[in-house]
This record gives structure tokens, sequence and C-alpha cells, in this order.
């Protein structure tokens, strides 16, 4: 690791003042940012630690719950009022990363962890996310976690996050604050497709720090689910995953909402497949149609071939599970 | 049990050196530390306390694993700095007076929880870890919970054994070698 000079603020407006600079970085949790540091893709001059900010609080807002930035991703997992409205975002919290990874990372450093891939880590490879314009070694390459949708022919490295699978689901918002103001950013738009500008993963200005995420009011505590499909059964990136929320009224599926993880560059969510959901009766068949609606424009590498298919099944089978309100369990393996 | 901190490595201006205070296994103590120090390297170079193990190094296998306040994290992806006040605890402040041993690594000697012992202080500071939040109270929710400590001579079911013993409390027989 590269040697580099180190605050650590204990007031927002102290953070914000040493923020902007290109070789300055903010450290939170640490696990994304340190271990990128240590194979010298990070290579910042100075870190500003925040965690001992004031932004580790859930607060009831009264338009849903506000959480602070530097709220543990296992704390927040395991919150009362999130497992009681929002079980959709518990239940993908605890299928990501490991609990000793959890009761580390923080809720925004989980939202600005790298869209990343093997070779965006590797730096004997070239990456156009690492090094603007020197071309991606990932394409033509091993290429069985990349993605499938909205890649671009300079990258096609993949979000591995579940807590923004779920958070996109749920409308979240993302509060930020500069030197110069606050902003809110629909959580849609804060993360990026990479076109020919991968080595933004945001839509976050220099300067800008993630203070919170809020969650709006709407609950979806019996219609949800967070399938996770991956190589090995626990403690490892997702090849598919579904966010899976909606009420059911009457035999009518309203308010569906879906998002796909580990498939794009950011969470992927659909709202035009959503649309053609609500309003009429879950049936098999109308899921296979959303499915084959979101995956029109799917494209593999070769190797991530297969991913279009598991897509497709995963999609049907988690719009299923939310359905009849049957949530995929994290212990019990066995696809509900 | 202690053993006093070396110096700084060679190589490392003292200008570089932030004050931090942690205790250690109840032993309070003030060091310099450049902040680029991962907290495992703080505990196995500076302190001598070695057997916190160095697996990946990128918090894939948990062998770093360590209690900080009462929580299991990899040490490894943990700047020392970032820690200041806090309390930590690893694998040379698991036994009780006298040397007596934890109950977890007394299940983990009666179960023969492993085979070449490498990942073993990590997978005994992560059980204790699971302990201290709660959530598990199955067989298969351990299994899921200790899903961050990797153990390559696969010595998994007799680790899921003895954690499985300690959580039930249960103090079972010493088994006999057949």
């Amino acid at each position: 690791m590269r040697r580099f000079s180190y605050s650590r603020p204990t007031e927002v407006s102290e953070a914000l003042a040493e923020a902007g600079g290109e070789d300055v970085r903010f450290l939170a949790g640490g696990t994304n940012l340190v271990d990128l540091m240590k194979e010298n893709v990070e290579r910042p001059q100075h870190l500003v630690d925040i965690t001992r900010l004031p932004l580790d609080r859930i607060e009831e807002i009264d338009c849903g719950l506000k959480i602070g930035a530097l709220v543990l991703n296992s704390d927040l997992a395991h919150d009362p009022k999130v497992e009681n409205r929002y079980p959709l975002l518990s239940l993908a919290l605890l299928n990501g990363a490991s609990p000793q990874l959890r009761n580390s990372a923080t809720t925004g450093g989980n939202l600005l962890q790298r869209t990343r891939c093997y070779y965006f880590y590797d730096v004997a490879t070239a990456c156009n996310k690492r090094d603007p314009g020197a071309g991606c070694q990932a394409i033509g390459g091993l290429t069985r976690l990349h993605a499938i949708l909205g890649a671009s022919p300079h990258c096609i490295a993949t979000h591995p996050s579940d807590m923004c699978v779920a958070m996109a689901a749920l409308d979240a918002v993302v509060h930020v604050e500069s030197a110069t103001g606050t902003r809110t950013i629909p959580f849609e738009d804060f993360h990026r497709l990479p076109g020919d500008t991968p080595q933004r993963d945001t839509t976050l200005e220099p300067g800008e720090l993630v203070t919170a995420v809020e969650l709006p009011a709407t609950r979806f505590d019996r219609h949800y689910t967070y399938l996770k499909l991956r190589d090995r059964q626990s403690y490892a990136f997702a090849l598919v995953s579904v966010a899976a929320a909606m009420r059911l009224e009457d035999g009518v599926m309203t308010d569906v909402r879906l998002a796909l993880g580990g498939v794009a560059h950011k969470p992927w969510r659909d709202r035009d497949a959503e649309a053609l959901l609500s309003g009429k009766a879950p049936e098999r068949a109308l899921f296979s149609k959303a499915a084959e609606a979101i995956l029109a424009d799917a494209q593999g590498q070769g190797a991530n071939d297969f991913k279009i298919e598991l897509a497709r099944r995963a999609i049907v089978r988690g719009l299923d599970q939310a359905a009849r309100g049957t949530p995929q369990s994290v212990t019990d393996k066995r696809i509900a | 049990m202690f053993r006093h901190p070396q110096t700084i490595p060679k190589g490392v201006e003292t200008d570089d050196a932030i004050r931090v205070q942690l205790s250690v296994n109840g032993e309070p103590l003030d060091l310099d530390l450049p902040p680029w120090t991962s907290l495992l390297d703080l505990l196995r170079h500076r302190l001598a306390l070695t057997g916190t193990k160095k697996g990946c190094d990128h918090g894939q296998c948990g062998a770093c694993t360590v209690l900080v306040d009462g929580r299991r994290i990899n040490s490894c992806l943990k700047l020392a700095v970032s820690l200041d006040g806090a309390e930590v605890t690893t694998i040379e402040g698991m036994a009780g007076e006298g040397g007596a041993l934890h109950p977890l690594q007394d299940a983990f000697v009666r179960h023969d929880g492993f085979q070449c012992g490498y990942c073993t202080p990590g997978q005994i500071c992560s059980a204790q870890g699971l302990l201290n939040e709660g959530h598990a109270q199955s067989r298969e929710e351990i299994k899921e919970l200790m899903s961050g400590n990797i153990c390559r001579c696969g010595a998994y079911p007799n680790i899921l054994d003895a954690i499985e013993d300690v959580l039930n409390d249960r103090v079972s027989e010493p088994r006999m070698p057949e």
C-alpha cells in the first residue's frame, strides 16, 4: 500500500472542507477501499476518516425512514423497523458478504463500493475503469461474472451489492452534502451505466458526501423476496439476484417492484416490466412475459451467456415467491 | 501474556505516525502508528500477537477475524488508526485465568475442529462474535453465519459440532478415541 496522510474529523463540515481533491478519499468501513489500496488500484494521497461523523442513526421521518450513511450493514439488517417494514432490505443485506464484512461495511460505503471485475483488480491487465482509454481485457477474457445488460464496449463489469438492489426496488433516495449545499438523488439515478466513461460508477460529484439513504413509507411486508443465485451457497457475489415486491389486492398485483443484481454496471430496475405486471393476476405465463421483456436486449460475452436463461428463470421464480408471500430463506438453501 | 511492542520497522518515518489508543486483550496501549498499518499487521508485526493469521489479506478467508468492541471483523481490512479508543480481542485474549481454555477452545479440542489449525484462531473469534450477535439458533444458521471463515482442510462438520455444542451450552462427555 502506498503512503497517505490521514485525518479524522468529527463534524460533517470539517470533512467536506477536506474533500474534493482528486487524490482525497473518504474512509468509512474500508472493506472495499482498503482492499483496493492494497492492490494499488486506489492510490489516494489523503484519507478523510468519516467514521466519527454523527451519521450513524436510523431515524423515523414523516415520509419513511432515514438511514445514516454510517449505519453498519449488520445493524441495518437487524433493525426492527427495517425488519418489520422493509424485510426485503434485511433479506438482501443478509445475503451480502460475510458477517465480519457486514460488521464493518456501512450503508454509504455499500453504495460506493466500486463496480468491478477481476480485471479491474489486476493492475497487470488493461482496464478502462482503472485507466480510462487503456482498453478492456475482460472482453474476450473470463466473463462468468460479467454483465448481460447495459454493458458497453468499454466495460462489462457488474455492481456486486445486494443491499443496493433492494434499495433500487424500494425507491430509496440518496441524501448528499457538499461544501456548497445538499441535494437528493433518486436511487435509480445514483449508479451509472458504463458508456464511454466507465471510470465513473455513480453520479456523485467531486467533494460530495453521502449522508443518508431515505426509504419511502410504502411498506412491502408480505409480498416480497430476494432470490440470490451464486456459485456457492453463501458468501459469494450473485450470478443473478432478483428483488421482487408487490401488493396484492383481490387477486390483482399493484405497485410491482422488480430489480436485478449481478447482471449490470448498476442495480437493474425495469419500470416497463413492472407496468406490464401491474393490475393483473399473478400467473407464471405473465411472469415469463415480463422476464422476456426485461431480457430482450440482454447480451452475453460467451462464458456468461447462461446468465440470460438463469435471469429469466430467476425473475419468474422471484415474482412467484413474492406473489405467494414465501420469501427465499437465507439459511435454507433450497429454492422456495 | 502480552509482549511489548517492537520498535517501528525500518523504512517508516516516525513523522508519519499517528498516536492511537487501543486496548488489546485488556491491556491499554498508546501506539504511534503509520496510518497505512492494518489492524492485522499491528497485531502480528508490532505487538507480536501472531495467533491472528494472515490468509488472503483481502477479507475473503476470515483467518484474521478478531473482535473489536465485541464484534467480529476482518482485521486485514481495517486501518488500525481508525479504531482509536476501541477494545480489541484476539485469540490470545480468549482463555481465562491461569490459561483455562475458553469454552469454544475447549469445544474445538473435544470435537477436533481443525486439521492444520491455520484457520482456527479466526474460526474461534468468529464463533464468539456469532454467539455475541445472538442470531444463530440452529445448525443451519450457524453454517450460514460462519460462512466468512474458510477451512481449506474441510474440517467444517467438526467446527460446526464445536460451535453448536457451545451454543446449546451442552457439556458433553469427552469422546474416547475409537
